[in-house]
């Protein structure tokens, strides 16, 4: 594996992620992260002078909309994908800066 | 001698637009509705749900970066700011890094020290969050994502000002242009216009930046005045006594009149923007800019210039006037209407002014139409009404908007023109009051305004005053 990912990355990514990872994960994350760095890698075998970085697939621009209202109070469903519910609101846990 | 330092200023200002719905979806961005009865699986952030961004944002956007001066970004695109937080559903919100859609623009300001411009460094488009409500009774958080997706610009100034005085002057500066756009109502209070103020001191003279801190939570112009005052006086206490000031993110408290860092640079967030793979990107050609460049509309200075030519009001009425794009609608409107351009200007800057200030209300909101403040003026213009029932009449006109001429029909508050009815109440007044005849008689003159005032209630106000002083004078 040409990447190795040290101690000091896996902690931050971790912390970037929110997860907590206990030294069993840490060292497979470690390892899968250096494969899939070593995969990605292939593509800096090709010669990019000259090219544009690009963002979309499909040569699309410009899509609208018009400013127009076309969406109603759906509040029960939306709600279904919460969490938890009160009074019309997502229950989250205590959050705040 | 002590140090002589000077405070180097820049500002991020956001600016939520005035579309009817959000940035990448068809729901509403109306104010007031009940939680979440403004969501969709977009502004939720629902798996495999698709932005599309909304034109009028784009048109917004370009319109207040060619009234700044800026160069519009022709080929521009989204990105995604990563974070968690859960205001935010999507754990990322979609803004723009590389491609802004404005940049390197500058606008005009003027204090009492004189003129200078202010470098606007970009301006972006990108979606606001949710609204986060502590429950402090079952120790949780509930999420309110109506605001959820509302479009914002963020417009970047370079480090330009050096006091709260020219930080205050470009607020207004942009809060006039934006207005006068209708792109928004910019309402610092509640939170349509916010302002981050970055703040560094430094030297007299030195030529490098200093560190510099960021504050927010800035939410009246004279909050930004005395956060700005206690940031540089703070950043001056630490230099002088050795310590270095450390880059952070302060909150200002404006009742302590003091600052409290909410994260400093350690815990900094990597943000890990990457372009939006769900937007495509923007394409502006010459004909869309020539589009927005024919509709933008007469800004403040060259209403102000053509106010002076046209109309015989004073300066002072014209920069308050103009001070407000809705007044300023509702003047030339009314004007339009037959109204003499001065009597228009004396109701908005009186009367008006008087029940905005009373009401703690913003000219923004005045309700009341051009067309009845025309007919109010007609009433009196007329003499169908005296001054102090037109006074009372243009309250409630304020309030609800009535149609004075009804309104003084149904209230029978026209002036009573019959001579004899009034003339029979004079001879009254003067029999019941001998005193004050007496007064006048022996040249006391301000007996008369009694006579007057006892006249008027007598005709429970409907009474033209001149009338009544004149007829007065023939008794006396």
């Amino acid at each position: 594996m040409a990447n190795i990912i040290s101690d000091e990355t896996i902690d931050y990514v971790g912390i970037l992620a929110k997860l907590e990872l206990s030294e069993e994960e840490k060292e497979q994350a470690k390892k899968d992260m250096g494969s899939m760095l070593d995969y990605i890698d292939k593509l800096g075998e090709l010669d990019t002078e000259g090219v544009e970085p690009m963002s979309h697939v499909f040569p699309v621009k410009n899509v609208f909309r018009e400013d127009v209202v076309t969406n109603g109070d759906i509040r029960e469903e939306i709600l279904k994908n919460a969490p938890g519910e009160k009074d019309g609101m997502f229950v989250v846990p205590r959050t705040f800066e | 001698m002590a140090k002589q330092y000077e405070t180097v200023i820049g500002l991020e200002v956001h600016v939520e637009l005035a579309t009817k719905t959000k940035i990448f979806c068809g729901c509403s961005t109306a104010f007031g509705g009940d939680p979440n009865t403004h969501t969709c699986p977009v502004c939720t952030g629902m798996p495999g749900s698709l932005p599309v961004l909304n034109k009028q944002v784009l048109e917004y956007a370009v319109a207040v970066g060619l009234a700044t001066n800026c160069t519009i970004t022709q080929y521009c695109k989204f990105d995604r700011k990563n974070y968690f937080y859960p205001d935010n559903p999507q754990n990322y919100q979609i803004s723009q890094l590389y491609l802004p859609i404005c940049r390197n623009g500058k606008v005009e300001i003027e204090t009492e020290k004189g003129k200078k411009f202010v470098g606007i460094h970009e301006i972006h488009m990108e979606e606001d969050a949710g609204k986060l409500i502590h429950d402090e009774w079952d120790d949780v958080s509930l999420v309110d994502y109506n605001r959820s997706g509302v479009p914002l610009i963020e417009i970047v100034s370079e480090p330009d000002m050096r006091s709260a005085e020219e930080v205050i002057a470009y607020l207004e500066k942009l809060r006039m242009i934006i207005q006068y756009l209708g792109a928004s109502d910019c309402k610092l209070q509640e939170g349509s216009m916010r302002a981050d103020v970055n703040l560094s001191i430094r030297e007299v003279g030195a030529e490098e930046f200093g560190t510099r801190t960021e504050m927010k939570n800035l939410n009246s112009f004279k909050a930004i005045a005395r956060a700005i005052e206690g940031e540089t006086e703070r950043q001056i206490d630490l230099l002088e006594s050795g310590e270095k000031v450390v880059q952070e993110t302060r909150r200002w408290d404006d009742n302590k009149g003091e600052s409290y860092a909410m994260r400093s640079k350690e815990d900094a967030q990597d943000y890990r923007y990457f372009p939006d793979p769900d937007l495509v990107p923007i394409v502006i050609d010459d004909a869309f800019l020539d589009g927005i460049r024919a509709k933008q509309p007469e800004f403040r200075e060259e209403k102000m210039a053509r106010y002076k030519e046209e109309f015989d009001i004073p300066e002072y009425d014209i920069e308050i006037i103009t001070g407000s794009k809705h007044m300023a609608d509702i003047f030339e409107a009314t004007v339009a209407l037959g109204s003499q351009p001065k009597k228009v200007s004396n109701w908005l800057m009186v009367e008006t002014l008087r029940l905005l200030k009373e009401k703690n209300m913003d000219p923004e909101d005045i309700r009341f139409s051009p067309e009845n403040l025309a007919k109010l003026i007609g009433l009196t213009d007329a003499k169908a009404i005296n001054s102090s029932v037109a006074k009372e009449v243009f309250e409630v006109m304020f309030d609800q908007d009535v149609d004075p001429e009804k309104y003084v029909e149904e209230k029978g508050l026209k002036t009573v023109n019959d001579e004899g009815a009034l003339r029979r109440t004079v001879e009254e007044v003067i029999a019941n009051n001998p005193q004050s005849v007496e007064d006048y008689r022996n040249g006391k003159e301000k007996a008369i305004g009694f006579l007057v005032g006892q006249t008027m209630k007598a005709m429970k106000g409907k009474a033209d005053p001149g009338m009544v002083n004149q007829l007065l004078k023939e008794f006396l």
